[in-house]
């Protein structure tokens, strides 16, 4: 419970649309696109982070085996998505679908071309990242004090601490760290976030060598409204091309806000293959936004993906 | 462009759009934007299961305590065509006609339009296409004969100063022809405006636009009819309608169309979604500070109502969500 299937995927049940495929079509380059990106102030091109495997699978009740996951990781390599986050090496107590990081980062094909970051919330999970293969790893920050301590069970400066750590580790190994941080346009314990808090957050995870921050609106309540705002506030601190948004979809919000942050230059977007993953703080709410959905409208708008939509169904 | 008179619906002056001037990229937005509630028809006539009428009644009664200053009420359509709008004379005149509040009904022709007058309407709406292949297989006539049957019903319209809405289908994409030309749309549009509609609505009927199709297309239209006579009506089939209503908003549109309970699958496309659900919409609108009117909270209690009615999950994500921020 908790997935819902992406819309395409139902839309294209219907046979008379998979024959003629009328809607789905080539990639931008190929198709006549409706305008030309950089007219309307758009980027050329969007980096599509594909995050089901990990944060999608997560947040499915059913634990999937790890052939299967092995499975899908080699399937998306496939469509042309540049980067698949593969798994998270957590404790399994606290994540039992992630309990076979090992076997997974060790299971997949590395193709070329595409990366395969993995979560490691400290440097023991770090260490075990590398020793199984890992090449790009990210770590968890949060903008709400309440839930850093709800789901890390420390404050947000002693989890900055502890990703410092990974940090000095992973430069050492030349090896690039991305940032997240969670709950950037509301907090399911202390409500609304400021967006000075999110660039507070930010910042701290940037100057410590993250080459990426990925802005999560982790309980999908944030409307075009509020990620312009928090956007404002963030790119103060931290260029535009480091900054990506992670938009859950749990009040049908995400393509527009995720439109919204394309608008103002971001050009990194996270998103789920099938919309996996569904919201553990609103039961039967939907959660991550469907990579489908997003590739359709950046295809509609003359985004390059570099991805063709038929392999990620 | 031609002046037909045009009758404007007593309470539209209250809301002609505070609209910003040419918006950019992601500038500016409408003060105010009117919702136009179309779940008990549009929404209704989609569903599998025929609604009794004193559930529609209700339903209409709710909506009509939300805020919601337009809600299309029913279809004066043979019920041999849409059974579920069968009961259009009971339901016009069982409802409660709130002061402020229009209750639109659709008219296809001059006797639906005779009918729904007798039933106690005061606003009605006809429907066009932007392709031809739908038109035909949806009403059996070319686009051009099927204005010419609308003439007779603006003429009627106007001889009984009852304000008359135009809808044009298919303005993204036709289930039938594949890509629409923005151009043809702006045609369609421009011929219903100058006919006599007070407000021409845009439907993207198999919710196949993105937000790139949406800016060619109002770009196109807009230089025919004045934005602040038009209104968009998204599907979320391909889930892309949030995202078309705010570039639609962007571009100065001040009306938009939406579903209580997104209410309404869409024909084309067996399991997919239909009309963009009303909850979603106000959420975001909310969320931009652009006023409605609307109480979300009564909206959100509305769609439980209905949902409940049909035995059916909602599809608004606001409503399934339901966390409290």
């Amino acid at each position: 419970m908790g997935t819902v299937p992406s819309a395409l995927k139902q839309c294209l049940s219907h046979q008379h649309l998979l024959r003629e495929p009328l809607w789905i079509g080539e990639p931008p380059a190929a198709a006549h696109a409706a305008q030309e990106p950089q007219a309307s102030g758009l980027p050329e091109y969007i980096k599509i982070v594909e995050v089901g495997p990990r944060d999608g699978l997560q947040n499915e009740k059913v634990i999937v085996p790890t052939d299967i996951k092995i499975e899908l990781i080699n399937r998306l390599s496939k469509t042309g998505l540049p980067v698949v986050e593969v798994t998270s090496f957590v404790s399994s107590k606290w994540v039992p679908q992630m309990a076979d990081h090992k076997e997974v980062m060790r299971g997949i094909e590395r193709h070329p071309g595409v990366q395969y970051p993995v979560l490691t919330p400290n440097l023991q999970g770090f260490h075990s990242a590398i020793a199984a293969g890992a090449t790009e790893v990210s770590v968890f920050g949060a903008a709400s004090e309440s839930f850093s301590k709800m789901n890390i069970n420390c404050s947000i400066e002693e989890s900055i601490e502890k990703f410092e750590e990974v940090a000095k580790s992973a430069r050492n190994m030349n090896i690039p760290v991305r940032g997240y941080v969670s709950c950037a346009l509301g907090c399911p314990y202390e409500g609304n976030i400021t967006p000075a808090k999110v660039a507070e957050v930010s910042k701290h995870l940037y100057s410590m060598g993250c080459y990426e921050i990925s802005l999560g609106d982790t309980i999908g309540v944030g409307t075009p409204g509020s990620m312009k705002k928090m956007l404002e506030a963030v790119m103060k601190e931290i260029p535009l091309s480091a900054l990506a948004v992670h938009c859950h979809d749990t009040y049908g919000q995400a393509l527009a806000n995720i439109l919204t942050a394309i608008q103002m230059g971001v050009s990194v977007v996270d998103s789920s293959v099938s919309g996996l993953g569904g919201c553990p703080y609103a039961k039967g709410a939907t959660g991550n936004v469907a990579t489908e959905d997003v590739i359709y409208m950046l295809n509609g708008l003359g985004i390059n993906t570099l991805d063709h939509i038929f392999h990620l169904l | 462009m031609a002046a037909a008179r045009r009758l404007f619906p007593r309470w539209a002056g209250s809301l002609r759009p505070v609209s910003a001037a040419a918006a950019t990229g992601t500038g500016t937005y409408p003060k105010r934007v009117k919702v136009v509630e179309v779940g008990p028809r549009d929404g209704l006539q989609n569903e599998k299961n025929v609604v009794p009428t004193p559930v529609k009644i209700s339903l209409i009664n709710m909506l009509s305590e939300t805020g919601l200053q337009v809600i299309e009420a029913t279809s004066f359509v043979s019920p041999k065509w849409v059974p579920q709008m069968a009961d259009h004379t009971e339901v016009m005149q069982g409802i409660n006609k709130v002061p402020g509040i229009s209750y639109p009904v659709l008219t296809p022709n001059l006797k639906g339009f005779q009918a729904a007058v007798a039933a106690g309407a005061k606003e009605v709406s006809i429907f066009g296409a932007a392709s031809e292949l739908f038109t035909k297989k949806n009403i059996n006539c070319s686009i051009e004969e099927s204005l010419e049957r609308f003439s007779e019903v603006m003429a009627a319209a106007r001889a009984a100063s009852i304000p008359v809405r135009g809808y044009v289908s298919c303005v993204l994409g036709c289930p039938y022809e594949g890509k629409i030309s923005a151009a043809k749309v702006a045609e369609v549009s421009k011929k219903m405006y100058s006919m006599g509609c007070y407000e021409i609505s845009l439907g993207d009927t198999i919710g196949v636009g993105t937000p790139g199709s949406m800016k060619e297309m109002l770009t196109m239209v807009m230089k025919e009819v004045p934005v602040g006579a038009l209104a968009v009506h998204c599907h979320d089939t391909y889930g892309q309608a949030l995202a078309n209503i705010l570039v639609a908003l962007q571009m100065g549109v001040s009306v938009v169309d939406a579903s209580v309970a997104g209410l309404g699958g869409c024909p084309y496309a067996q399991g997919a979604s239909g009309n963009v659900a009303t909850e979603d919409l106000v959420y975001m609108l909310n969320g931009l500070g652009i006023h409605t009117g609307v109480d979300l909270q009564k909206l959100m209690d509305t769609g439980t109502f209905i949902c409940n009615a049909l035995n059916r999950r909602t599809n608004s994500k606001v409503s399934q969500a339901s966390c409290r921020l």
